[in-house]
């Protein structure tokens, strides 16, 4: 993880209140959309939900920013993974197709794709970003890895995730039970 | 995993973002130079979370999240929303007087005199009493203090109540009962402190999502969580032992805990014998409440009660929390009484995460119920019938005591006195009846039979619909003052722009009316700054006392705990911590509770219990959140919830419209088959006026203590129909559907989305503006 601060998505805690999602539109960059997703896993059965917030992948390289055909989204030096720009994309929908937590928006009416850019204007000056500042629950916490491992001591933290054969290193990161600490999250099993 | 995404059908088109006075993207710029940041408190929930207002060349662009100690920074959807209610489109900018035609704009001064000579024609016809104020618990608490002197020394009548009777009251009356003193007695940080923490009828996560913080830290110290609720929420979902009973029957459940504690000899004798009255009466009284007993009433297993009243009687420090779920039964007031009853003979009060709270519901629930709008009430929570009170706020007010008029009655005791035409007249201020009192078909029988009905507020609702004057207010922005929250913590609201167009701040509405009706010299008040000082000195002395609390320090400290009895006192965040009671003799009362069946019991025809409630993305009647874009998006209609085994028995699947009937009426709703609630109990939260109003449903009950309306327990049935269920309305706003005809009810078969114009069949009438 390049930045010192990351989010922290924390499932269990997550009440489905729809602050996050609510905060995000807020944002200078892009008012009125949200980046945000908040998804029941399966209402018919349960109230658990899942809020999923750009994870601002590392290792592979940015998937959005790597199957953009015209370097729209860049990755800056503290990791974070930017919108793309809008002077340079052509609205190929390539980013959103790519992603595998499925995060980039596409505007069909200005034909712009969108994704989180970490609330750049607030990060860069040392404030939390929108969703993770307003979420109730703290099921999206801004902070470090020590700060959550004090407050939550039953719990760790992985910033590896699989999605069949291929493992994901991100620069957000999960807190999941305790004895998953280390372990690689397999999000989607192998075939 | 699987994510599936639960289908309900949204209607076609909801706002806008920037109709609801958002504000243009400007990239990579968090803020414009030229803005202001005004610090206050949400318009919402009783938590009152900090918050900055955005300010730009006298518009309210958006929000900041601020770090208060109350909600560091966090803010529920609401909250994040709230802001956009300010330029809103739909918001009132001049008066409205009703001719044959409908509504139609009018000057102040017309709009003024129809209410005043309205009132006076009523008066001296049918005495003082025929005319009744109602006001709102979401109103800041120097608007409140007005209305009620408004009441008493301009219109004289003894008939002044508010919308906390659907809220507050229950707790009220058995915090006054056991504790002689109607607060708070644990603020809700204490759960970081308490091993057990019990709630009742309350789903934190979305009435009060902000308190949710307080949940988990009792959960990350490895507290034990115990949860009572027909549903599974998503607190529920983490509690050690979720208690799913039946609608209305929560007393059995704590009288069966205390038989357990007391048989089990959990009883802190040293704390009862030493703080207490009436142990003895009340631990006869349970005797024969066995867990055996309670389960068969509750629906629920004996051992899981026995093991709720182990749990919480031998911790060190335990904690009881509950909301609107226990309160809004013919048993409300009991059932809170039977939740101290187990406090008390526990020794949990008074102590760091030992005690009790309830959660007040509404923005200013705590400071709304405690000077003078309530029909038994002078300021600083002093009772209008003790002539110690009557004088000292006589002196304050500048009056003979003998002019303030006795007891008045609670709203829903005048509701008789309406249908018996002894009540002719009402001013309403920041309520809607409509979509918020039990039995709809009643309420628009009765609103609309009143000879003046007049409304204060800031957006038209279904209510003002029905007006005969409709006087545009401020918004919580558009004038400063003070908020007590959840926790007694009065918070202070500072103003961020000026009212739009005509509309004027509800003091000045007050001040003015008060004026016309030749009674302008007790009410010289140039703004809130001026009502909170005289209200400091009529609490002072009171139980709920003011006296120490200004709004400079509210600036400079922070919110402030009351009772704060002078300026250097640091306020009472925590109650009874030497454990003395608001009694004379200093000593907490156990209170008798006797069970009552719920109000309304499932048979044959409606084989049902129907029990109604909140979504997170709506605030009350929803005349303000039912117009703010996300939020309509978040929740644009409401549904029945309805568990997987009941509705395959009735052929109903995910989706399907239904129709749910009950004595009073029926609104066709879409189905969520959900395995989180009872299968004996369907659910539909009930912000939304008809064709798709909860209130059509419920049944006119009341706590004959509180008289809170018993919206937690109805018998219902269920059938599925074809085609789709009606779209909700389009909250009303003035030019549109404002013609006479609006005073009966709305066609169900209306298909108007919420958000467009709907293509009413009768053609809009009244004002163009």
């Amino acid at each position: 993880m390049s930045y010192e601060r990351s989010i922290f998505v924390d499932p269990s805690r997550c009440i489905a209140c729809g602050a996050c999602v609510a905060a995000c539109r807020e944002c200078d960059d892009h008012r009125g959309k949200s980046m945000m997703n908040l998804d029941f896993i399966d209402r018919a059965a349960t109230t658990a939900a899942l809020p999923t917030v750009c994870m601002h992948c590392e290792d592979p390289f940015a998937p959005c920013a790597e199957v953009c055909p015209v370097d729209a989204i860049l990755r800056t030096e503290d990791g974070v993974v930017q919108s793309p720009d809008p002077s340079r994309c052509i609205g190929c929908t390539n980013c959103v197709n790519a992603c595998p937590w499925g995060v980039p928006k596409f505007d069909p009416v200005e034909q712009l794709a969108y994704k989180c850019n970490l609330c750049y204007d607030r990060t860069a000056v040392g404030l939390a970003p929108m969703c993770a500042t307003v979420c109730p629950s703290d099921a999206l916490f801004y902070g470090t890895a020590a700060e959550v491992a004090a407050a939550r001591p039953s719990r760790a933290v992985i910033d590896v995730f699989s999605f069949g054969d291929q493992e994901l290193q991100t620069g957000n990161q999960y807190v999941v039970p305790a004895e998953l600490a280390g372990s690689v999250l397999p999000l989607i099993s192998p075939p | 995993m699987s994510r599936r995404r639960f289908q309900m059908p949204t209607p076609p088109g909801v706002d806008e973002f920037h109709s609801a006075g958002g504000d243009a993207a400007g990239m990579w710029a968090t803020h414009r130079p030229d803005e202001e940041l005004v610090a206050t408190h949400c318009s919402f929930c009783g938590v009152q979370c900090g918050m900055h207002l955005r300010v730009s060349e006298g518009e309210v662009i958006g929000v900041e999240p601020r770090f208060d100690t109350h909600n560091r920074g966090k803010l529920c959807p609401k909250g994040v929303s709230a802001y956009q209610q300010i330029s809103h489109p739909d918001r009132l900018t001049h008066p409205l007087v009703r001719d044959a035609d409908g509504l139609r704009r009018a000057t102040w001064d017309e709009a003024l005199d129809r209410v005043v000579d309205g009132i006076t024609r009523i008066q001296a016809a049918h005495g003082r009493d025929a005319v009744a104020t109602y006001g709102g618990a979401s109103l800041v608490t120097e608007k409140t203090y007005v209305l009620g002197k408004f009441a008493r020394l301009a219109l004289g009548t003894r008939q002044a109540d508010y919308n906390g009777r659907m809220c507050m009251v229950s707790a009220g009356a058995a915090n006054y009962a056991s504790f002689g003193v109607d607060r708070t007695p644990n603020p809700i940080s204490d759960l970081a402190h308490a091993d057990t923490a019990i709630v009742l009828g309350a789903n934190v996560p979305e009435t009060f999502p902000i308190f949710i913080r307080h949940y988990w830290e009792l959960l990350d110290r490895g507290g034990t969580l115990i949860v009572v609720d027909p549903r599974e929420t998503t607190l529920a979902r983490v509690a050690a032992l979720h208690l799913a009973l039946r609608p209305g029957t929560d007393a059995a459940l704590l009288l069966a805990m205390l038989h357990e504690i007391i048989a089990r000899d959990l009883v802190d004798t040293d704390f009862v014998e030493a703080h207490t009255v009436g142990f003895d009466a009340v631990a006869a009284s349970v005797a024969d409440w066995t867990p055996e007993r309670a389960a068969e009433i509750c629906g629920l297993r004996a051992a899981d009660i026995t093991e709720a009243a182990v749990r919480f009687g031998t911790a060190e420090r335990a904690m009881i929390n509950h909301a609107r779920g226990i309160e809004q039964q013919v048993m409300g007031a009991r059932n809170a009484m039977a939740c101290i009853n187990l406090c008390l003979a526990t020794g949990n009060i008074g102590r760091p995460g030992a005690g009790y709270g309830t959660i007040t519901g509404q923005g200013n629930g705590q400071g709304g119920r405690e000077h003078g709008q309530k029909c038994d009430q002078l300021p600083g929570q002093r009772s209008i019938e003790d002539p110690e009170a009557r004088a000292h706020v006589a002196a304050v007010w500048g009056v003979d005591p003998d002019e303030i008029p006795g007891r008045g009655d609670p709203i829903f005791k005048q509701l008789d006195l309406m249908e018996a035409g002894e009540i002719r007249g009402v001013l309403n201020i920041c309520s809607n009846p409509i979509v918020s009192w039990p039995d709809e078909q009643r309420t628009r029988r009765l609103l609309s039979g009143l000879d003046l009905y007049a409304v204060i507020d800031i957006f038209l609702s279904e209510s003002a619909l029905l007006a005969d004057v409709v006087l545009p207010g401020s918004a919580w922005a558009e004038s400063e003052g003070v908020v007590a929250n959840s926790d007694a913590l009065v918070c202070k609201i500072n103003k961020a722009v000026d009212p739009p167009g005509e509309a004027r701040d509800d003091i000045w509405i007050l001040c003015e009316l008060a004026r016309r009706l030749g009674r302008g010299q007790h009410f010289p008040y140039r703004g809130a700054a001026d009502v909170f000082e005289e209200l400091r000195r009529a609490s002072a002395g009171g139980k709920a006392d003011y006296a120490g609390i200004t709004y400079e320090r509210l600036e400079t400290e922070g919110p402030i705990a009351w009772p704060c009895p002078s300026t250097d006192h640091p306020g009472t965040p925590r109650m009874f911590t030497d454990h003395r009671f608001f009694f004379p003799d200093g000593r907490a009362r156990f209170n008798v509770v006797e069970y009552e069946p719920p109000a309304e019991e499932p048979d044959a025809d409606y084989p049902l219990r129907l029990t109604t409630g909140r979504t997170v993305a709506h605030y009350l009647s929803g005349n303000q959140t039912r117009r703010l874009g996300y939020l309509v998006e978040q929740a644009p209609r409401p549904w029945v919830e309805v568990h997987p085994s009941t509705a395959a028995a009735l052929g109903i699947r995910d989706g399907d419209s239904v129709r749910v009937e009950s004595r009073r009426g029926e609104s066709v709703l879409p189905a969520k088959v959900v395995a989180t609630i009872r299968p004996d109990t369907v659910f539909i939260p009930y912000h939304w006026a008809s064709p798709v109003a909860a209130n059509t449903l419920t049944i006119s009950r009341f706590d004959p203590t509180s008289w809170i309306p018993a919206f937690k327990t109805a018998a219902c049935r269920l059938s599925r129909v074809d085609g789709p269920a009606p779209e909700p309305s389009r909250p009303p706003v003035p030019g549109l559907a404002t013609t006479a005809s609006d005073r009966v009810a709305v066609a169900p078969s209306t298909p108007a989305p919420p958000t467009t114009v709907p293509a009413s069949p009768t053609e809009p009438r009244g004002p163009s503006a």
